[in-house]
């Protein structure tokens, strides 16, 4: 089993959780930008963090042979705080950079009106620098947020599968289907999603624009539940090629968009390489 | 208007011959800020295999310099310092080896100070071509052998056996000696340094 995580904060986890990850199959991970827990209190916070996601965390993941890319933006959660909204301003240098495959993770939180204008700004900076957009919904009013989210999008004029938004659930998943969005979920040990629900949300909606991730941070939650839903899948009935296609087809598919998922280092990948050369990169 | 000195990039654009690289040369002569797009993209538009032409070089560390080297002179300085503290490890790299090419004198050394405090081998390395003549003996010594506890090989260490003298011999025995206790290996290429500095010593 090939497995992509499309959403995990590697940034918070061990050198063990590499290990563990490539153990299992994990070959290829995105890192969407976020808050630490610990509000952040001026924009160089921010630029010190999109640096490591670009830096210093890929070249921690290569040392394991897990291909690393990121997400950047102004999180829903730090949106609001008006000591953290010139980082809006520096963003744009951040998305032309070659690993960062997605605006994200942007949304919202409580749904206020600095939020709705970081949402909408991040929105046109998708659009304006050619790539996908990442959505958080929020965890409390989940699906009213949901809905406003999707209304936001098709403001926005970004194609909708060029959008993902996640952490859905069994209420919002059908409300996201009929979007023409990706669905993202959020695979944990506790809350948000777990590998049998995600199971019954397959059978339902199919496999068609469908994310399962770790979303693993600094909370309770586990960088291997990717695989436990595909060893879920496999016990329902569902085929080997459905599984690679969830875990391993579909981010790809969504991140290529892109045009900047470089996998040409994953061992045995069957993706083009980047203009043919799987050469590696800077190895002195 | 003083002239233009001579662009020490040209070997590097001829190993390119890539067309594109023309026009985003004069946008940036015209317009100095544009560099920063190109700078990003560079690696999307010119590939990233070794130069067969350019020995040592990808295609977008050379067309990440041939970048910088069409910056009007007085701008360079500044817009480096700039492009490091955003890029990239890519972008980061680049500008450590395109250093020795372009008109900023000793003022990028905290570039190479900054690269030197990474664990990052690659911008370590980097930090120790040709630039690294600005660094001063002390912490150009502390590189060097952060080399090689890090296990960069000396070969990426412009004009070792240059510079290299007896307090850095006294390092690198101390450095082998808490090894050897610990039942550790050596990096080869330092032995094999510390053996021909010793023995100069005794000569």
């Amino acid at each position: 089993m090939r497995i992509f995580d499309p959403h995990i904060h590697m940034t918070s986890r061990t050198t063990d959780d590499y290990a563990r990850m490539a153990a299992a199959g994990v070959l290829a991970v995105v890192e969407p930008a976020f808050w630490l827990g610990q509000p952040r209190t001026n924009p160089g916070s921010f630029t010190d963090y999109f640096d490591s996601l670009i830096g210093w965390e890929p070249y921690r993941a290569g040392q394991f042979g897990i291909t690393h890319h990121a997400t950047i933006a102004l999180n829903p959660k730090e949106a609001g705080d008006p000591r953290c909204r010139p980082v809006l301003d520096l963003l744009p240098r951040y998305l032309e950079k070659d690993r960062v495959v997605a605006v994200g993770e942007i949304g919202y939180d409580s749904m206020t009106p600095e939020e709705d204008d970081a949402f909408e700004r991040q929105l046109a900076m998708a659009v304006e620098h050619e790539l996908p957009a990442l959505v958080h919904t929020p965890h409390r009013d989940k699906a009213a947020g949901t809905r406003r989210t999707l209304d936001v999008v098709a403001a926005s004029g970004i194609a909708p599968g060029r959008v993902a938004v996640d952490h859905l659930n069994e209420v919002t998943a059908p409300i996201v289907h009929d979007s023409g969005c990706w669905m993202g979920f959020s695979i944990y040990p506790e809350t948000k999603m777990s590998p049998p629900r995600m199971v019954e949300i397959l059978r339902e909606h199919g496999l068609e624009r469908v994310l399962v991730n770790s979303a693993a941070d600094w909370g309770v939650s586990d960088p291997l539940l990717t695989l436990e839903t595909g060893r879920a899948m496999l016990e329902a009935g569902f085929g080997e090629d459905d599984v690679d296609r969830v875990l391993w087809r579909n981010p790809v598919e969504f991140y290529g968009q892109s045009g900047r998922l470089d996998l040409s280092e994953v061992a045995g990948a069957r993706e083009a390489t980047f203009e043919g050369s799987s050469i590696k990169r800077g190895g002195s | 208007m003083t002239p233009k000195p001579a662009d020490q990039t040209d070997g590097l654009l001829a190993a390119l011959g890539q067309e594109w690289l023309a026009d985003a040369r004069e946008g940036i002569a015209a317009e100095p800020g544009s560099v920063t797009r190109h700078f990003a993209a560079a690696g999307r538009r010119a590939g990233r295999a070794p130069l067969p032409d350019a020995p040592g070089w990808t295609a977008d560390e050379a067309a990440r310099a041939v970048l910088l080297a069409a910056l009007p002179p007085q701008e360079v300085t500044g817009q480096v310092a700039d492009l490091y503290r955003y890029g990239d490890a890519d972008e980061k790299r680049a500008v450590l080896k395109a250093l020795p090419m372009l008109p900023v004198g000793a003022e990028a050394v905290p570039l190479l100070l900054d690269a030197i405090r990474t664990n990052d081998t690659r911008l370590v390395a980097a930090a120790l071509g040709p630039y690294a003549r600005h660094l001063d003996q002390t912490m150009w010594r502390q590189a060097v052998l952060k080399c090689v506890f890090m296990g960069v090989p000396l070969a990426a260490v412009d004009r070792l056996e240059e510079r290299a003298d007896a307090e850095l011999a006294g390092m690198l025995a101390a450095f082998a000696e808490e090894r050897t206790i610990a039942g550790r290996d050596v990096p080869e290429d330092a032995t094999a340094l510390l053996d021909r500095l010793t023995s100069e010593r005794e000569a």
